[in-house]
């Protein structure tokens, strides 16, 4: 069975109409339903978007981590150098590069006659953003993997553990919990980073205030309105992020 | 009861940025510059080879080459923003950081609201906030002083180096032994001095790598000012690949503004790497 709305919202809604009519404030994202529809919706897409680079980059790190220990030196040194040239440059150039240079010759002729892309502005944005949240997060796992003394592989190989194996289960709970710290904050600075998504049009919180503002020229409530849901959005997850760090802690393990 | 005693065997430090250390195969000749560098020449090559098979177009190179003194410019407009953010992020992170630390209740909680507020608030926001509603100049009597776009963004980039600073100021002074401070109190060092001449110059060692990473995240974040329409690097080449008008030059193109940042942040943190380790050894 549906459940039905438990709270009539309506008054809520009329009381900023109020606002607006008594003081001038022009929150039309909350009395006006189709602003509240669209900036909903570019929430909504935020919050997908921060979740699939967050899953997306933790893979990444994790995987790039074991190609590290590989044996082979070439896909070392590629992966190196994949890590070295994602942290070393701007992250917007490199959105742009995906969407703007890789983006042209992924293209079919749709059926209008026109080129279509094949991948989307949002999946560009969490390729690209997961590619450079995951070049740092490699980065983390190594140093958290070299923190793992060389015995507790023996032991593992002792044991008879196979490389990947004794990696999924022995090296990368252990790494996974000295990283974690500092993954933290680097996804943290991700799901900040998520908002450069705006500048190839990915219609995310962002890009709808922006919309919303040019037409209802509302700039200073709705920069407001940006800045505190984003700020308690990351303050959330910051603090989140705090008590899991608090409780996955080694005891007695200082980092350096 | 949580005691420090542990079951696990011991854990060796947790260090970022050693890289190709690692313990599965020898010590390799090849380093990371080696990769990176021949990554580039491969992508590059690739798409010059691939514009040659279209004749009659000027080569990729030349075009390059031709627009290299306007990307000049450009870039330097970064480094300067990236210089006065950093300046100005600094001055204002060092007081922030001090009041986080204060013994008044209430500076502290002060302190450590704006701290909080704008370590969460994404950059972009922060740009657009600063660009939007600061005014285009400023009247303090009859001094007129502009305050052009770039002056904004700067700003606003200012105010995420302020937080990241304050905080590092923080942690810094927290991870001095308290012995230093019962040292000081001890030779009849007021707060102000033991603060001035014993803490704080120990903490600035301390504080230089992450500093300098902070400034390394600083550069790299500079083009965000170009959504806002601050004319530099990459406002620059969108010109550039709007007037030249061919699809070829797109890939290169923007692999070559993506090479300037490189070149010039990636000794940048090579330096820091090695700036840690040397402060490490004690």
């Amino acid at each position: 069975m549906r459940c039905q709305r438990m709270i009539d919202l309506n008054p809520l809604w009329d009381w900023f109409r109020t606002l607006h009519d008594t003081t001038g404030i022009n929150l039309t994202i909350f009395y006006d339903p189709f602003d509240r529809a669209r900036f909903f919706n570019g929430f909504l897409t935020s919050l997908r978007l921060m979740g699939v680079c967050l899953v997306a980059s933790v893979v990444i790190g994790v995987v790039g981590a074991w190609i590290q220990r590989s044996r082979f030196l070439p896909l070392r040194a590629l992966t190196q150098g994949y890590v070295q040239f994602f942290r070393n440059t701007p992250p917007l150039v490199q959105l742009y590069f995906f969407y703007f240079a890789l983006g042209s010759y992924l293209r079919i002729t749709g059926p209008t006659g026109l080129a279509v892309p094949i991948v989307s502005n949002f999946t560009w944005a969490a390729i690209g953003l997961s590619l450079y949240a995951g070049a740092f997060n490699i980065e983390i796992f190594r140093a958290g993997i070299e923190a793992v003394p060389r015995e507790t592989i023996e032991a593992a190989e002792a044991l008879g553990y196979s490389r990947l194996k004794a990696y999924i289960y022995i090296l990368l709970p252990l790494a996974f919990r000295i990283s974690l710290p500092a993954l933290n904050n680097n996804l943290v600075n991700l799901v900040k980073t998520t908002t450069i998504a705006y500048a190839i049009a990915v219609p995310e919180m962002l890009y709808v205030a922006n919309q919303i503002w040019s037409d209802e020229l509302n700039v200073p409530e709705m920069m407001n309105v940006l800045l505190v849901i984003y700020v308690s959005l990351v303050g959330l997850l910051v603090l989140a992020m705090g008590r899991w760090e608090r409780a996955m802690r080694v005891p007695g393990y200082t980092p350096s | 009861m949580i005691t420090d005693a542990t079951d696990l065997p011991v854990l060796k430090p947790f260090r970022l940025s050693c890289p190709l250390r690692g313990e599965a195969g020898p010590a390799i000749p090849l380093t990371a510059t080696h990769a990176v560098v021949l990554v580039f020449a491969l992508l590059l090559a690739v798409s010059i080879a691939q514009a040659a098979a279209a004749p009659a177009a000027p080569p990729i190179l030349a075009t390059l080459i031709k627009w290299t003194p306007l990307l000049a410019q450009g870039f330097a407009l970064n480094i300067a923003m990236s210089f006065i953010a950093m300046g100005i992020g600094t001055a204002l992170g060092f007081a922030l950081g001090l009041a986080l630390i204060s013994l008044r209740r209430p500076v502290r909680g002060v302190a450590w609201f704006l701290t909080e507020f704008f370590r969460n608030a994404p950059w972009l926001v922060l740009l657009f906030y600063c660009m939007l509603l600061l005014p285009f100049e400023l009247r303090i009597g009859d001094a007129i002083i502009p305050l052009p776009g770039w002056m904004k963004s700067t700003l606003g980039l200012s105010l995420a180096v302020m937080a990241n600073v304050a905080e590092l100021v923080r942690g810094a002074v927290n991870s001095i032994p308290f012995g230093q401070w019962e040292a000081a109190e001890a030779l009849a060092f007021t707060r102000m001095q033991t603060l001035r001449m014993v803490i704080l110059p120990q903490c600035i060692k301390r504080m230089t790598p992450p500093w300098m990473n902070l400034y390394a995240i600083l550069t790299v974040g500079t083009p965000l000012a170009s959504v806002v329409g601050v004319s530099e690097a990459m406002t620059l080449t969108g010109d550039i690949l709007a007037a030249e008008n061919r699809s070829e030059l797109l890939v290169p193109m923007y692999l070559y503004l993506l090479l300037w940042f490189f070149v010039y942040c990636y000794p940048i943190a090579r330096f820091t790497v090695r700036l840690e380790r040397r402060f490490q050894v004690r």
